[in-house]
């Protein structure tokens, strides 16, 4: 009795590192396996491409609102305590620290992760990803690598645009629209803000984002069924995982950086 | 472990494997000549693009041997598969073009990858072989604007590209109108030629495999059912092999699934109907 529940604890573990050893190496060689620079650089200008620019539109418009509603609602908020010149730090602080890297991860995940999956489970079913195995190519250093690293630089790059477009909107409504002084809005943000928490904490969490979100969206499109409702499947599978870790680890990380 | 075979280019030795639970091959044996083209026959579903993934190394064995010019394939660390893959080639069943290329760099992609070529021999082997397969003039197409049998064809240059010794074709008749289906039977006649290659199809079209194949293998139900030349096969009178070449819906292999009798099912349905109400 005893022996065998042991056993049952030992395989399990067993089978848990193992699945985690493999997910490492794979991590490792998806991170660092890159070949020939030659053929890597254009395979991921094209991919930063598709993942990057494709998804600036939303982020941008995105940024615009939430920037311009954040403002609003702290502007009714700040004014009944008269402390409205605080609207820039409060903008600025906010997007930095939380909204900014999450909502974009948020985004992403919808806009170019879901797209990601897709494409590669299609590869898959359409027996592309079988034919590069055959041609003696590895499709994980020729199709997962680029499309990584694209979301790896892209990301933190689209936080930044959204949380500086988004201030830009809090300064439409905060001073455009309601009237606050312009010197205020911007010199209290400026003496607010800290490069190492608040920036920093922007970047840190970005990076940790795009890890997340892309790894997800890869592979959940590289082991997806090859079947059309399998694709399916996995590509709601990788906005709802990608969403949820995002969440939570900004959770995590915000106990961690300013808790 | 080395088992040298000059006249078999592949020999597959008690080949058992499943996929999870379900057993595909129990013990199966057979060898492909040099040279020759050997087909491999059966219905959909019972494995054959399995056994071309076994033998491309994609797939592992539960056991058994399957020698590639005296190499284990099961056996070969990831770096050697890879150098012996470079030794064949394989032309899937859906063409598996890349669909962001165009025709060219599709067929150009195995020979930048593999070769450091200057860009003026790629491009005369490109054209070459698809000289070859008739469509020089669709070097400029994209994957989506071919129909089926030129994409098949596109796929064949490419598969031909490197000059593999041994090419594997996953049913290249499936789906194909009657004037590409001949124009591919005769193309594969002519790649096995020229190259002096060796050729594998696996397929369940009887008609185009006897007439092209040198020798032939029938799988039915996990395991070989016969072999021989296609003169051989013709003349054997066995059920189930004139069942399977003549096409016949009922026999050896049932028309229907396992089921309890109808008759049963039907009174059940019944029952249970008017129960509910
Ligand atoms: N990855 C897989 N996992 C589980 N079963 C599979 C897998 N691939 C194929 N099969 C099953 O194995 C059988 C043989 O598949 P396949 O080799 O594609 O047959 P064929 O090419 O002869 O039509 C099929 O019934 C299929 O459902
Ligand atoms: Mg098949």
């Amino acid at each position: 009795m005893i022996a065998n529940a042991l056993q049952q604890i030992g395989r399990r573990t067993f089978d848990v590192l193992a699945t985690m050893g493999f997910a490492v190496m794979t991590y490792m060689k998806v991170v660092f396996g890159f070949s020939r620079m030659s053929v890597f650089v254009p395979l991921l200008i094209r991919q930063m491409y598709v993942v990057g620019v494709q998804s600036l539109l939303i982020i941008l418009v995105s940024g615009l609102f939430i920037g311009m509603v954040i403002a609003l609602q702290g502007y009714q908020v700040l004014v009944s305590y008269g402390a409205e010149g605080s609207l820039g730090p409060m903008v600025a602080l906010s997007l930095l620290r939380e909204l900014g890297p999450v909502v974009t991860a948020l985004l992403f995940a919808g806009r170019a992760g879901s797209a990601l999956t897709a494409e590669i489970g299609l590869m898959k079913a359409t027996e592309q990803i079988a034919s590069l195995e055959m041609m003696a190519i590895d499709p994980l250093r020729r199709v997962i690598a680029p499309r990584f690293w694209a979301g790896l630089i892209c990301m933190p790059m689209l936080a930044t645009i959204f949380t500086l477009v988004a201030i830009y909107g809090g300064k439409l409504v905060g001073v455009d629209w309601l009237g606050l002084d312009t010197g205020t809005y911007w010199s209290l943000m400026q003496a607010a803000v800290e490069w190492k928490q608040d920036i920093g904490s922007m970047l840190i969490k970005s990076v940790v984002f795009a890890n997340v979100v892309t790894w997800i969206a890869v592979f959940r499109g590289y082991h997806a069924v090859p079947t059309s409702a399998g694709i399916s499947k996995a590509t709601t599978e990788t906005v709802v995982q990608a969403s949820l870790m995002v969440l939570g680890l900004d959770f995590v990380l915000t106990a961690l950086m300013f808790g | 472990m080395i088992n040298k075979d000059s006249d078999n280019l592949v020999v597959v030795d008690g080949l058992t494997f499943s996929h999870g639970e379900r057993l595909i091959y129990d013990n199966i044996s057979l060898s492909i000549p040099r040279g020759k083209i050997t087909a491999i026959l059966g219905p959909s579903g019972i494995g054959k693009t399995t056994l071309l993934r076994l033998i491309g190394g994609q797939l592992e064995p539960d056991c058994g041997h399957i020698w590639f010019d005296g190499h284990d394939v099961p056996q070969l660390s990831r770096k050697e598969l890879f150098e012996l893959r470079t030794r064949m080639s394989m032309l899937f069943q859906s063409g598996a073009l890349f669909t962001e290329l165009d025709v060219f760099d599709n067929v150009a992609f195995p020979v930048r990858e593999h070769t450091r070529l200057p860009e003026s021999v790629i491009q005369t082997l490109v054209m070459m072989k698809l000289e070859q397969v008739g469509l020089r003039g669709a070097h400029h197409l994209m994957p989506s604007e071919l129909s089926g049998g030129m994409a098949r064809r596109v796929a064949l240059a490419r598969a031909t590209v490197l000059d593999p010794e041994l090419i594997m074709y996953d049913e290249p008749f499936t789906g194909q109108d009657p004037i590409s289906m001949g124009v591919l039977v005769s193309l594969i006649h002519s790649v096995n030629e020229t190259l002096g290659s060796t050729s594998v199809i696996v397929s369940h079209d009887v008609h185009e495999v006897l007439s092209i194949a040198d020798y032939v293998y029938v799988m039915a139900d996990k395991r070989i059912i016969a072999q021989g030349s296609p003169e051989q096969l013709r003349q054997d009178q066995s059920e189930q092999i004139v069942q399977f070449l003549k096409g016949k819906p009922d026999g050896p292999v049932p028309f229907h699934y396992p089921a309890a009798p109808l008759e049963q099912q039907l009174r059940e349905l019944a029952g249970g109907e008017s129960a509910g109400k």
